[in-house]
């Protein structure tokens, strides 16, 4: 379909941008327009005005920082998953970028839209979610922190405010002994996950010392399934893995659609979260 | 009403749109360009898949305001001098297609996915048409004929 009408400003400036946010709260960023454009084609959202950062320099580009990895909110997820800095330092962002969507949307298709557009069934939410992210909001009054706990509110909804917008994300590096895995259950190659874990778990001395586990598509935002984690601490790498994952779907809310029904959804967690952890903790 | 340039299939445009015109219903509409048809609404089918800037795209899911500038290379664009691209001649020898709906977009996708790699593996072709949906030929077809057109296409490099 033909999207409703609306008013197109293409900011000159951040600035400028966040301005014009800040004076119309039916206005909405566009980046790579990879989320907003089939809504606006279904007509499932009626901004006002769309204010296009496209263009804007500085946004976009992968920087290491020392203590963790600085992701500009631009960044195009094929920038992402190919950046030699994200797959030496959070491997876990490629691995689960690789998996979002298809070559041509990820051409466009930005890291930050993914994280603003609050999708709990997209992948990237439960992995920056899981790597304790902080999102860095910038608006006319300067800079804000938010830790990705605090980011996601509800379903396709953010903590963002108006005339904020998302400029980037720092992600903490782990350091030695982690592994990573994201494990995503979809019908289709393409097709948004029905449920996906992502799991990063240290090891020493064949025991999961530390482990954290985002669930993708469980509730109506990203989640951490922390009973598995507080079950895995401890735990050898082996038989004990399987009843630690037992507790994935514990203080979850599945939604149910055409593909799955939450029981099934409950149980998919589970399963996969075992897979997760798993190959995470380079199990055979 | 914006004012865009652009750059389709080797000509220059200029162009007053609605903001919420689709890049693809300019190519169509205005421009004429009915080799990239629309298939689905849910940005899922990949029929209306060009190269903007060099890469591919879903002309589905870009604004034309936002190919402001842009070099935009459609199905209809890729032949020289009344020949086919060697995609689309391997294409056309592996009947690679039955109804041709999704052709373009697969031309476009299969073109783009040997830029990484010109000798891809039959994996790497079926990862890299992921976006794009046939439901006619079943993909074995498409698979031979991108291989075909991928060593094809190393040729002419070579000798030219």
């Amino acid at each position: 379909m033909i999207p409703a009408r609306f008013d197109y400003l293409r900011a000159g400036s951040l600035e400028e941008a966040c301005q014009a946010l800040a004076a119309d709260e039916d206005a909405k960023v566009i980046a790579g327009g990879q989320s907003l454009l089939p809504l606006l084609r279904l007509r499932l959202s009626y901004p006002t005005t769309l204010v296009d950062i496209g263009r804007l320099p500085g946004l976009s580009g992968v920087e290491d920082r020392g203590d963790h990895v600085h992701i500009g909110a631009m960044t195009t997820h094929d920038e992402v998953m190919r950046s030699p800095v994200v797959n030496a330092a959070c491997p876990l962002v490629a691995m689960a970028t690789a998996t979002v969507a298809d070559p041509a949307v990820r051409h466009r298709g930005t890291f930050g839209g993914s994280l603003a557009h609050g999708d709990p069934a997209g992948d990237l939410p439960a992995v920056v979610l899981a790597l304790d992210g902080v999102l860095v909001a910038r608006s006319e009054r300067g800079e804000r922190d938010i830790p990705a706990a605090e980011f996601f509110v509800d379903y396709l909804e953010s903590s963002l405010r108006p005339g904020e917008i998302l400029a980037g994300v720092r992600i903490p590096k782990l350091g030695e002994g982690w592994g990573y895995h994201y494990e995503k259950f979809h019908r289709t190659a393409q097709a948004w996950a029905i449920v996906g874990v992502a799991a990063a778990v240290r090891r020493s001395n064949g025991a999961i010392q530390e482990a954290r586990v985002g669930l993708t598509n469980m509730g109506s935002t990203p989640l951490r399934a922390r009973a598995v984690e507080a079950a895995l601490r401890g735990v050898e790498v082996g038989e004990q893995v399987r009843p630690a994952c037992e507790a994935a779907a514990e203080g979850t809310s599945p939604p149910a659609d055409l593909h799955a029904q939450p029981d099934y959804r409950r149980h998919l967690a589970k399963v996969l979260t075992y897979r997760a952890i798993g190959k995470a903790a380079g199990a055979p | 009403m914006p004012r865009i340039t652009i750059t389709v299939d080797g000509i220059r445009y200029e162009e007053d749109v609605e903001p919420r015109l689709l890049l693809v219903h300019l190519l169509r509409e205005r421009l004429g360009k009915t080799g990239t048809p629309i298939g689905c609404d849910t940005s899922n089918c990949g029929a209306c898949t060009v190269m903007l800037d060099g890469r591919s795209a879903k002309s589905c899911s870009v604004l034309a305001v936002q190919a402001d500038g842009c070099d935009v290379v459609t199905i209809e664009g890729l032949g020289a001098d009344g020949s086919m691209h060697p995609m689309q001649r391997a294409f056309h020898e592996e009947h690679a297609l039955q109804c041709g709906y999704c052709t373009p977009g697969m031309v476009m996708a299969a073109i783009d996915l040997l830029r990484d790699d010109p000798d891809p593996s039959e994996e790497t072709i079926r990862h890299g048409l992921e976006g794009n949906l046939c439901r006619c030929t079943g993909y074995c077809n498409i698979v031979r004929a991108v291989k075909r057109g991928a060593q094809e296409m190393g040729q002419e490099v070579r000798t030219s």
